[in-house]
């Protein structure tokens, strides 16, 4: 019997910046329609493992592999198309530019008419009807028409997802989507995550332990960019080494 | 709001666009016909200025070194006039092509680098090409300029005039012409994605944007429309001096830019305007102290109007409606 392969999966991955290992050692698998979940204390390298799977980072050893096939080699923008895609930590957006244009441009790009120039952008309907329902769907309908610069913090990570989704992902790797988002504007983020269509295979850094163990079937421990433990929600709430590193004090900032 | 009406609605054409061709077509010719080459000369300026809007304004490509292309450009047109071929229209092609193949080859160094580097990679491309142009004296001319341009009549008809009524109606009509096809790039797919870049090109990446590709795209347009404006001067007054060239081109049109306003084409065509026409007004008076105003006059556009003397006029409209 063959086994299935991995949405995702990374292969032994090292990265050292100077003295200090970011990424010790790091296999980690992403089935088809994951719901995967990677936690740890601040430091514990995280995002740099999202770097390091998009491209923004090149390993010092190791591999990536999307749906099988290797792209560790790859350029960022290209690994994009092949559908692995993520969203930022810290809004990362276009400040000036309305949600419906952010979102736009994102589809133009998709559809490779981003570097069309004879015709005006108000005649690419199917692309505006898109970029316009994926808005309305995360609840940006009313909003779509202003700067991105005067929306609220919950509904600038809204936006975050939504660019994310307008590239047809899929493999999405969302980096702590609910961080900084007030309680009154939560619900709205949480909604958006658990509306993720299926097929999209997911893997999430979370603090907000809430989310983790609402939305997560596997989670992945990090500490100090080696792999501590993997496992069930359930498994992992009663580790006894993962209780060390969050109960014990053991913060390695 | 309904998103394509929005976007229709930002598209679309102004009344003060309407208003703005007439005038500036027909001013010149009736109140001042004794200002017709300065006329023509801020045409050109406005055509060069539109062409650093694209990739400063647009792109966030920020350049010190454009002049360089307009260089080229002037010339590409000079050369091929001075070695039997005087025919404008194609001259402008010829200039265009040249250019933009010149723009194309800097391109490839342009995007892999930003902010001081890019500015001192811009810078030092001009000082080369001054440099180049100057020891290769036997076939530009040197230091005292291209002579013997000879530029035909315009469609075989109009005669470039000493009135230089024909030279100010062709660098109008060109500025024209090339304007509608900025206005058309800035407004479609390609131009988003060129301010989606300048406003953040980490975001762009990981969307899916091949960055680079998409810079070196609208640098080598930038730098053809740059050629086809000293092309024009050169056929309009049929000369080509090294100044065409140099840093002090290239920073005066940056300034024209940013005291019109960057990213709105419109600030480009002002900025020239005002520029051009306080030179002209100022040195007049006292040829010695004209770079005191425009120095005085730099620093107040930008600690009061951040988005240039266009942005200030927007936010004032703007503040008028609301009262």
């Amino acid at each position: 019997m063959i086994a299935p392969v991995n949405a995702l999966e990374t292969g032994h991955l090292n990265k050292a910046f100077g003295k200090l290992v970011v990424a010790d050692d790091i296999s980690l698998a992403l089935p088809q329609g994951a719901r995967h979940a990677l936690i740890g204390p601040n430091g514990a390298g995280k995002t740099t493992l999202i770097n390091l799977m998009t491209g923004v980072l090149p390993p010092d050893s190791g591999q990536v592999r999307l749906d099988g096939k290797e792209i560790t080699g790859l350029e960022s923008d290209v690994r994009v198309k092949r559908g692995l895609v993520r969203t930022f930590q810290i809004n990362t957006l276009f400040p000036k530019l309305t949600p419906l244009e952010s979102v736009l441009m994102a589809v133009l790009e998709r559809e490779g008419i981003s570097g069309q120039w004879i015709a005006p952008l108000a005649a690419r309907r199917d692309a505006i009807d898109e970029a316009f329902g994926l808005l309305t769907q995360l609840g940006l309908g009313d909003d779509a028409t202003r700067p991105t610069h005067d929306l609220a913090y919950g509904q600038q990570r809204l936006l975050e997802i939504a660019l994310a989704l307008a590239t047809k992902p899929k493999v999405l790797l969302l980096d702590e989507p609910a961080a900084g988002v007030p309680k009154s504007e939560s619900a709205a983020l949480f909604e958006a995550i658990a509306a993720l269509p299926t097929d999209i295979s997911v893997l999430f850094i979370e603090h907000d332990m809430n989310l983790v163990f609402t939305f997560a079937s596997r989670i992945t421990v990090l500490v100090q960019g080696r792999i501590l433990t993997e496992g069930s929600p359930d498994e992992i709430a009663h580790d006894p080494q993962v209780r060390e590193v969050y109960l014990g004090g053991a913060d390695h900032g | 709001m309904d998103p394509h009406l929005w976007l229709k609605r930002k598209g679309r054409i102004s009344p003060y666009e309407v208003a703005f061709w007439p005038i500036v077509l027909v001013l010149p010719f009736w109140l001042f016909p004794t200002y017709l080459s300065l006329s023509s000369q801020i045409a050109i300026t406005a055509l060069f200025c539109i062409s650093l809007d694209l990739i400063l304004g647009y792109a966030g490509i920020i350049s010190l070194g454009h002049a360089a292309f307009f260089g080229i450009g002037a010339y590409a047109a000079g050369l091929l006039s001075a070695h039997g071929w005087g025919e404008p229209l194609s001259g402008l092609a010829f200039a265009a092509v040249v250019a933009a193949f010149a723009g194309w080859i800097v391109s490839f160094m342009i995007v892999r680098v930003q902010h001081l580097a890019l500015l001192m990679i811009t810078l030092g491309l001009g000082f080369l090409l001054v440099e180049l142009a100057n020891s290769l004296g036997s076939f530009t001319g040197g230091a005292d300029g291209l002579q013997g341009i000879d530029t035909w009549k315009l469609l075989g008809v109009w005669k470039f005039s000493f009135w230089g009524k024909t030279a100010y109606a062709y660098s109008l009509a060109v500025l024209f012409i090339l304007f509608l096809v900025c206005r058309r790039i800035v407004r479609s797919p390609f131009g988003l994605t060129l301010e989606a870049i300048r406003e953040n090109p980490d975001r762009t990446t990981a969307l899916g944007a091949p960055n680079r590709a998409h810079l070196q795209k609208i640098f080598t347009l930038s730098a053809g429309i740059a050629g086809i404006a000293g092309a024009l001067l050169a056929q309009t007054t049929e000369t080509v001096s090294l100044e065409s060239l140099g840093f002090q081109r290239s920073a005066e049109i940056a300034i024209m830019l940013i005291l019109g306003g960057t990213g709105r084409l419109y600030g480009a065509i002002l900025g020239a305007i005002i520029f051009m026409v306080a030179r002209d007004q100022l040195a007049g008076m006292n040829p010695q102290y004209w770079y005191f105003w425009i120095g005085l006059l730099l620093m107040i556009v930008v600690l009061f109007m951040p988005r240039g003397i266009l942005g200030g006029l927007e936010r004032l409209a703007a503040f008028g409606r609301r009262r």
